[in-house]
């Protein structure tokens, strides 16, 4: 690699851990047994990473690979970044009405 | 424009009543109960849950939409959250409008994007005893018969 300055910056960015608020409803919450969970991450992390952490989880095997996803209560992309203190809301298929 | 999520039993009357106003030619009137078969089984009552915070945002933001698309800011949605027996109603929607046409697609837009994207869920009580979440995308009756 030629460009140390940026290897360096990610390096130390790695480092940083950050903690988010998982939540889980209905069926998703009966799977894994819980319904709120808080995940260590690193620093600049995206919903796609909360996802792999919940895949590793006994009673995963019930989520789809790619649920729907809330952030602080807005629908979000598995690409959303997140930052510290965010609430990440796994959301299985909406049965209202 | 007023929407709640609410853990007590539902006044449609009530609800029809906050959006009737004399400029107002039309006050559509939706209310949605628990019906007591489901894809051929036989339903004692369902547990509605929801998230909360995030499905009062989502229901104010599609009732603030169907304002702006249909022209009419007389619409009232409550949704019930909690167990509910047959025959109660878990939804009450009502529309107005000076006209009727408007009125009618209106109350259509709101229960069609409520069931799409209000974060809620139904867990159905069975005769023989057991219970069942609801996945709407799974569904493997007729359409007509979906929930």
């Amino acid at each position: 690699m030629n460009c140390p300055g940026v290897l360096r910056a990610a390096g130390a960015f790695a480092h940083l851990e950050m903690t988010v608020t998982v939540l889980l409803f209905a069926s998703y919450a009966d799977a894994l047994g819980k319904s709120t969970l808080e995940l260590p991450l690193p620093a600049g992390a995206t919903v796609r990473e909360v996802l792999d952490r919940l895949s590793s989880l006994p009673g995963a095997a019930a989520l789809p690979p790619a649920p729907l996803v809330a952030v602080n209560q807005e629908y979000a992309s598995a690409d959303h970044r997140l930052r510290a203190g965010d609430e990440v809301a796994i959301i299985p298929p909406v049965a209202g009405g | 424009m007023r929407t709640a999520i609410v853990e007590r039993a539902l006044d449609p009357c009530a609800i029809l009543a906050e959006v009737e106003r004399s400029a107002n030619g039309a006050a559509l009137l939706f209310v949605g109960t628990v019906r007591e078969t489901n894809d051929r089984r036989a339903v004692t009552g369902i547990d509605y849950s929801a998230y909360v915070p995030m499905a009062e945002r989502e229901l104010a933001a599609i009732v603030a939409e169907t304002s702006d698309r249909f022209g009419t800011a007389d619409i009232v949605v409550e949704h019930r959250v909690g167990t509910l027996g047959l025959g109660e109603a878990s939804v009450v929607i009502a529309a107005a409008h000076p006209h009727r046409a408007p009125a009618f697609e209106a109350c259509r837009f709101v229960i069609e994007e409520l069931k799409r994207r209000l974060p809620v869920w139904k867990r159905e009580h069975y005769a023989d005893g057991t219970r069942e979440w609801i996945d709407p995308t799974r569904a493997s009756a007729p359409a007509e018969t979906r929930p």
